[in-house]
């Protein structure tokens, strides 16, 4: 696991300025100098951190290779950090300093390599989608090549359980025996709680009412693998009220409990460990379409929820600009409607769960109740790491309604034989829009983040099959 | 009205801002009100020093706004300053409290439910706190300050008369912006301490605190607890030992002897939250809220030097 220590490069962003406006669109590299008390921004600092502050100068370009993805405050941009309690500075702290260590420890490494080998079933493979691509096949037999990385073939179903085996195994380390995490879709409870069951760790999954009944089959799964599947009820009972119940869990039981967050959102350092766990992914599929088509991909697609699947995947090419990279939000109802979840498209930017994004909000700074089909991508707000991203134009976004989810639901179903997650399914249903626009010959690699076996509930309801 | 503080009369100024109406005048403890012009209530610091002064120990509870809704915010604020409270705390309430409990996150969400809203809250308090004669501070989740703007922000409740902000979900290394407005605001802005945080942090986060320092008392969210933790009187001492600032210590205090207990280690001010909520936001008529929260404060209050 390739950990960013982001400690180690001379240049530093400085910490952002004053959040004067609420305008989402200022450029993070536009700071405004403040001049702080140097003695005073000393006694401020992280406990890790070795290096001052040195503002960094304004870009012109955007050349990914120089940024800090985070910098040693735990930031994107401007965008991250960490927004929490006090009770939570220390374990955030404590959490980072073990990351640096194990970045540099063998045992740790081939412990976990040796994990997902062969308890996890990785490599997964890179899939050329024959029919797929035949259906986006123009009339003069050019078109795109449509290739899924099938993260839905990891044990447990989806890419969730690469980051749950990576943090199970680093509280351990820290000498944690009690996990607790929050669930959507129930994919990362379910990763969470195989991983607790194969490390013998307890584990507590906060899941919304909401989504336990969307997804039973899930909360049935983690309750046979032993963990303890809590309700909340709060507010909108979905996945931002089990995230904010499982905080408040932390910050009660931090002492003797590890938070294995399921996406990379969240305080520092979460986006960054979410992603680095799941790096692996984009590892793997450079080396395989060096192998396949001797080249690297030419578009990557992913659906955006918190945003992990498409983080893992992105993250090995962020700095190959050639390589264009498409997340996919929900529409839910459409935009217009005011029932979505496309953060990126129509949030602001603001801090929820311990980190600055983007995330959809009233002109009181009340979260607005986001809606998708997909209990996974049915979060108002997104990893820190996308909305940097996307405020640098190096990563694009967009979004699919519920019914286009369906469709792809079916398309894939029907075309080649393997059901989707309805979150995947997000990123399937974009092919539509995205392929025409495609050269011949463009090679399109689609994170097929999860299987649609736990969806079926669901589909039943809208699909006439 | 009865006068329960028994303390030196001082003189109540009204907020500069509302020259144009006539305040109502606490009846307890003030001396003729001098012209209205430039100054304003004495603000949070101030407060602890001049309690100090008289050996006594800072009586704060805390509050959410709208709940049960904001007419009654505005009577128990009053009732508040009227029982004896040194400091009250008003929580505005968000949709996402992580670092509060049932109590303080049902109150938010009915609250919300009602339509409270940011605008509502200044209006009331616009109305209100001339009418109080000891200083409040705002309890608020970042997010509502950072949609607002952090300058707008302090300087839209500096304009109702607010004197302290609090921000639970902002740590130190965040707050150097806000800070900086707060001050150049006037709106001295706390922050917390607790047992988890090392020595060293616990100096510069005491260093940087304005108002006083919130030591929390436990390891947790907000919420009434059987008993205070003996740890805390080891937290009064050690903070004591790097600033001369004041410490209230809040989180889980909900009875006269738990009050009694914190002062005893050495706490200067003590901070009642989930209790006071509980009473208000719980009861079955906003009358009997009062009623119960009044005779609460009071026994607080007695139990305090």
């Amino acid at each position: 696991m390739a950990v960013a220590t982001g400690s180690s490069s001379c240049c530093k962003l400085a910490k952002p300025c004053a959040f004067t406006t609420s305008n989402s669109s200022q450029s993070p590299f536009k700071l405004k100098k403040f001049t702080a008390s140097p003695a005073k921004s000393t006694s401020i600092r992280c406990t890790i951190a070795r290096d001052p502050v040195v503002p960094m100068e304004a870009k012109k370009e955007s050349d990914p290779a120089p940024w800090q993805r985070p910098d040693v405050f735990g930031r994107f941009g401007r965008f991250g950090g960490k927004f929490v309690p006090e009770t939570l500075m220390y374990a955030l702290s404590e959490l980072e300093s073990a990351l640096h260590k194990l970045a540099d420890d063998r045992d740790f490494q081939e412990e976990l390599s040796g994990i997902l080998r062969d308890y996890v079933g990785r490599e997964t493979p890179l899939y050329f989608a024959e029919r797929l691509t035949e259906h986006y096949r123009r009339p003069n037999g050019g078109g795109p090549h449509i290739y899924l990385k099938r993260e839905d073939l990891n044990h447990t179903g989806a890419h969730k359980i690469n980051n749950a085996v990576g943090q199970a195994l680093l509280a351990k380390r820290l000498g944690k025996t009690r996990i607790i995490a929050e669930t959507g879709a129930g994919q990362h409870g379910v990763a969470t709680a195989t991983v607790c069951a194969r490390f013998g760790l307890q584990c507590i999954v906060y899941m919304g009412a909401q989504d336990m009944e969307r997804q039973a089959l899930n909360v049935f799964r983690m309750r046979l693998l032993g963990a303890e599947v809590r309700a909340v009820h709060s507010g909108t009972a979905t996945l931002k009220d089990a995230t904010s119940e499982a905080i408040r869990d932390w910050v009660t039981n931090v002492e003797t409990t590890h938070y294995i967050l399921g996406s990379v959102a969240g305080p520092h350092p979460y986006p960054m460990m979410v992603r680095d766990f799941h790096a692996v992914i984009g590892k793997e599929t450079r080396r395989q379409a060096l192998e396949k088509w001797g080249g690297k991909p030419d578009v990557l697609i992913a659906c955006v929820g918190g945003g992990s699947n498409a983080m893992g995947l992105f993250h090995e090419f962020v700095n190959d600009k050639d390589v264009r990279l498409i997340g996919v939000e929900a529409a839910g109802f459409g935009l217009d409607s005011g029932k979505h979840a496309a953060t990126l498209s129509k949030g602001e930017v603001g801090v929820l769960h311990g980190a600055l994004s983007y995330l959809l909000q009233d002109e009181d700074g009340q979260i607005i109740e986001p809606h998708s089909i997909s209990a996974g991508l049915d979060y108002p707000g997104v990893g820190p790491e996308h909305s940097f991203l996307k405020d640098e134009g190096r990563a694009e976004y967009y979004n699919v309604t519920d019914d286009e989810a369906l469709e792809a639901f079916k398309r894939s179903s029907r075309l080649e034989g393997i059901i989707p997650a309805l979150e995947t399914a997000h990123a399937l249903a974009y092919l539509e829009k995205l392929c025409p626009t495609l050269a011949d010959g463009t090679k399109v690699v689609v994170n097929f983040s999860g299987r649609g076996d736990k969806d079926v509930q669901t589909a039943i309801k809208y699909l006439q099959v | 009205m009865a006068a329960l503080k028994v303390t030196t009369s001082f003189v109540y100024l009204s907020n500069s801002h509302t020259h144009s109406r006539k305040s109502t005048l606490s009846r307890k403890r003030f001396t003729p009100m001098a012209a209205t012009l430039t100054t304003t209530t004495v603000g949070l610091a101030e407060t602890f020093t001049r309690l100090k002064k008289q050996g006594k120990v800072a009586l704060i509870p805390c509050i959410l706004a709208g709940d049960p809704d904001l007419s009654t915010t505005a009577k128990a604020l009053k009732l508040l300053d009227s029982c004896g409270s040194d400091i009250i705390e008003l929580g505005i309430p968000f949709c996402d409290p992580l670092g509060d409990g049932p109590v303080i996150q049902a109150a938010s969400a009915r609250s919300l439910a009602r339509g409270t809203n940011f605008n509502a809250i200044l209006s009331m308090l616009k109305d209100v706190v001339p009418q109080i004669s000891c200083p409040i501070s705002l309890f608020t989740y970042y997010n509502p300050i950072h949609k607002r703007g952090v300058e707008n922000f302090m300087s839209t409740i500096r304009d109702v008369g607010i004197h302290g902000l609090m921000v639970p979900d902002i740590p130190l290394e965040e707050t150097e912006s806000l800070r900086k407005e707060a001050i150049k605001k006037k709106i001295e802005m706390v922050l917390f301490t607790g047992p988890t945080t090392p020595k060293d942090r616990m100096k510069a986060i005491a260093e940087a605190s304005q108002g006083f320092v919130y030591l929390v008392s436990s390891v947790g969210v907000t919420g009434a607890r059987t008993s205070v933790s003996d740890r805390v009187q080891t937290l009064i001492n050690e903070i004591k030992e790097s600033t001369t600032k004041a410490v209230a210590v809040g989180f889980g205090i909900s009875k006269p002897e738990h009050v009694q207990q914190v002062a005893g280690w050495g706490a200067d001010g003590v901070i009642i939250g989930s209790a006071a909520v509980k009473i208000l936001g719980e009861a079955k008529s906003h009358q009997e809220g009062l009623r119960e929260l009044e005779k609460f404060i009071k026994s607080l209050r007695f139990a305090l030097p």
